[in-house]
């Protein structure tokens, strides 16, 4: 299956938008793990910009950024959000709040539990009616949206945003289903080479047994953020994309399988 | 689109196991929904619940999974012989090309409820035996559906609220389209918890009395539980059980309202959106359907934009009903509770009335029946809406084998 990316966003701790992402991932500047607020997003009304969590902000921090690389209008876009734990602060409060006498559940964290919160967020933000998908596969969640999102892109053959996305849990959660930092992971993809913002053409195959190509950074200063966040499994993708660099890599799947990549830059020989 | 058989489905919810079970519910309009009796919830509400699911067990080597939700899952897959068509398919394509594609909104939840209240008095951590991954995460249900068929294809957890295992038809359609696999196992599972108990409680739109979509004086949603999955796969290797009884996935369409968290577009624009996309998707015209299977949950706001959007489409001819006064609402597999009822009223010739609306808002102006009625079904529409504003419209059809 093959797609042409652009907009490759990666935004994390000492990573505080997508060009510092770019320069680390380049190695032209030196990875500094470091503090990483998502921002309030700037796409929502006042209202809804208080109701948005850590989690929330942290996708759409990645996917405003993304698709703004690739200057394309998000309305027109189609969605694919993946995230492993969803909005931890938001279910632990729940089931503090239900393993408490009164078990009086907020409205506002109720409808803010669902797996899809980022998603419906972004569309009220963006004015987006186009379809969109949110999914939860644990570690292999990056994997599944990427395919997800490449297999839309083809099929339907519309521009998509990927974005995956997880913010570390509460304690007690913490200890049963450890993340470590938050990170967020942005691509636009498109069915065609000629559209605006494209920087690589990307061929994914979904095949059994386990990889034989590499997935983990390069970079060294990276291996904590590829390890301690299920969103971290696209950083040698970045890596590649970053360097404008053909590349083959592999992500391992489900114990049984694995997601073979082929990068290839739009400015090398093959499309000359 | 190419149309897909679902060439094994099957169902477990509140109407009962399988889908002779449901047809038989949906026939003699019994009335399922029972008043909360679910652990120790104090709530002025109806249930749809299943009996059984705590007597479930799971076979020892996926024991990690076990939770309410995977029980559920495991009746289903035990129902209808739907297991052996996923057996007689993998001996068609391999085990490799058959995916494994499902929705939930809120997986084993149950399981971190019992949990938090086992935490340790002094240092607040969960209880050694609480398994997070196999059970309150997402992809536990995948994981453990794929294990217990014995299939090693592409694998993904849709969680779009309530119209997440109608996405899944959607999803798999592209998946067997793009050729990463040959067919799917599609559609879902979602279990009565506290969560969604008292969370729709907070937004004040649970029913004191069982729901009655539709109605002039429906006050809200009444919680299903709910498993169901269906095999799609292209009529050309399918094998279906009943070939002349056989229906297929002829369209899906899907939207996102981009509007509120929790209400609905007011004029149901996103909802039209996913049930034109539908149409569009299967060549079919408004007036080609025969039924539309309303998400009609029971609340003042979703039926009345529902209404909006089916008339602004289908006009005032076409019949239509929620189907939610006997299933309840079972919230991210609505969609799969809801795709059978549709293949049931395509292989048998009617269509239901709504359960427990006496008097239609008078507001609407769609055909919504009130009556179950004999006729010839050939296609159907089925609408599934969610929280975040999540639309899936699917069109179902008489299979041509």
């Amino acid at each position: 299956m093959r797609v042409y990316v652009g907009g490759a966003t990666l935004v994390g701790p000492g990573i505080a938008d997508r060009e510092t992402g770019i320069a680390v991932l380049r190695g032209e500047r030196d990875y500094a793990f470091g503090d990483y607020v998502p921002p309030p997003p700037a796409i929502l009304s006042a209202t809804e910009r208080r109701r948005t969590s850590p989690s929330v902000r942290l996708a759409l921090h990645a996917a405003t950024q993304a698709v703004q690389a690739v200057a394309a209008d998000p309305a027109t876009l189609r969605t694919v959000f993946g995230t492993s734990n969803g909005d931890g602060q938001v279910v632990h409060a729940i089931l503090e709040t239900l393993s408490g006498p009164e078990r009086l559940v907020s409205p506002t964290q109720f409808h803010n539990s669902v797996h899809n919160a980022a998603a419906g967020y972004w569309c009220i933000g963006a004015g987006v009616r186009r379809p969109s998908i949110s999914i939860g596969c644990h570690d292999d969640t990056l994997a599944a949206a990427l395919l997800q999102a490449a297999t839309q892109t083809v099929v339907e053959r519309e521009p998509t945003l990927l974005c995956v996305f997880d913010m570390p849990m509460p304690p007690p959660l913490s200890l049963v289903r450890k993340t470590l930092h938050p990170l967020a992971v942005a691509i636009v993809l498109s069915p065609t080479p000629e559209w605006t913002g494209v920087e690589a053409e990307l061929t994914l195959r979904f095949a059994s047994g386990p990889p034989n190509m590499p997935a983990e950074p390069r970079l060294a200063g990276l291996q904590p953020l590829y390890g301690g966040n299920p969103a971290g499994r696209a950083l040698r993708l970045l890596e590649h994309l970053a360097c404008g660099e053909e590349a083959r890599l592999s992500l391992a799947v489900l114990d049984d399988s694995r997601l073979d990549m082929h990068v290839t830059p739009k400015c090398s020989p093959q499309h000359a | 689109m190419p149309p897909l058989v679902l060439s094994a489905f099957t169902v477990v919810s509140a109407m009962g196991r399988g889908v002779a079970a449901t047809h038989d519910a949906l026939r003699r309009r019994r009335s399922v929904l029972r008043r909360c009796d679910f652990e120790d919830a104090t709530l002025d509400c109806f249930i749809g619940r299943v009996d059984g699911v705590e007597d479930e067990s799971l076979p020892q080597p996926l024991a990690a999974y076990d939770c309410r939700n995977n029980w559920l899952a495991h009746m289903a897959l035990r129902t209808d012989g739907f297991a052996d068509s996923v057996v007689a398919a993998k001996e068609r394509y391999g085990a490799d090309r058959i995916a494994v594609i499902l929705g939930t909104s809120t997986s084993g939840i149950l399981q971190s409820e019992e949990a938090y209240r086992r935490r340790d008095p002094a240092t607040g951590a969960l209880p050694a035996d609480f398994d997070y991954a196999h059970t309150h995460d997402l992809f536990s249900l995948a994981r453990f559906v794929r294990r217990a068929l014995g299939l090693t294809g592409p694998a993904s957890m849709i969680s779009t609220a309530c119209s997440s295992s109608a996405n899944s038809f959607a999803e798999a359609a592209r998946y067997i389209e793009a050729g990463l696999c040959d067919a799917a196992v599609v559609g879902g599972a979602d279990s009565l918890c506290r969560m969604t108990l008292y969370g729709f409680a907070s937004l004040e739109l649970l029913s004191p009395q069982a729901c009655r979509p539709c109605a002039a004086d429906r006050n809200g949603i009444s919680i299903g539980e709910a498993a169901g999955f269906a095999l799609l796969e292209r009529p050309d290797r399918a094998m279906p059980a009943d070939p002349a009884g056989a229906v297929a996935l002829l369209g899906y369409g899907e939207s996102s309202d981009g509007y509120h968290m929790s209400s609905p577009h007011p004029e149901g624009l996103g909802a039209a959106a996913a049930m034109r996309a539908a149409l569009d998707k299967a060549g079919l015209s408004p007036d080609e359907i025969d039924y539309v299977n309303l998400h009609g949950t029971g609340t003042r706001n979703n039926d009345a934009m529902e209404d909006k959007a089916v008339a602004q489409i289908f006009g005032t001819a076409t019949p239509c009903s929620s189907t939610k006064g006997w299933s309840g609402h079972a919230l991210g597999s609505a969609g799969i509770v809801e795709a059978v009822i549709a293949a049931l009223c395509i292989r048998h010739g009617f269509v239901p009335g709504c359960l427990g609306a006496e008097a239609i808002d008078p507001a609407f102006t769609s055909r919504v029946i009130v009556e179950n009625a004999e006729q010839r079904v050939r296609h159907v529409v089925s609408n599934s809406f969610g929280f975040g504003g999540s639309n899936c419209a699917l069109v179902l059809g008489e299979a041509a084998l």
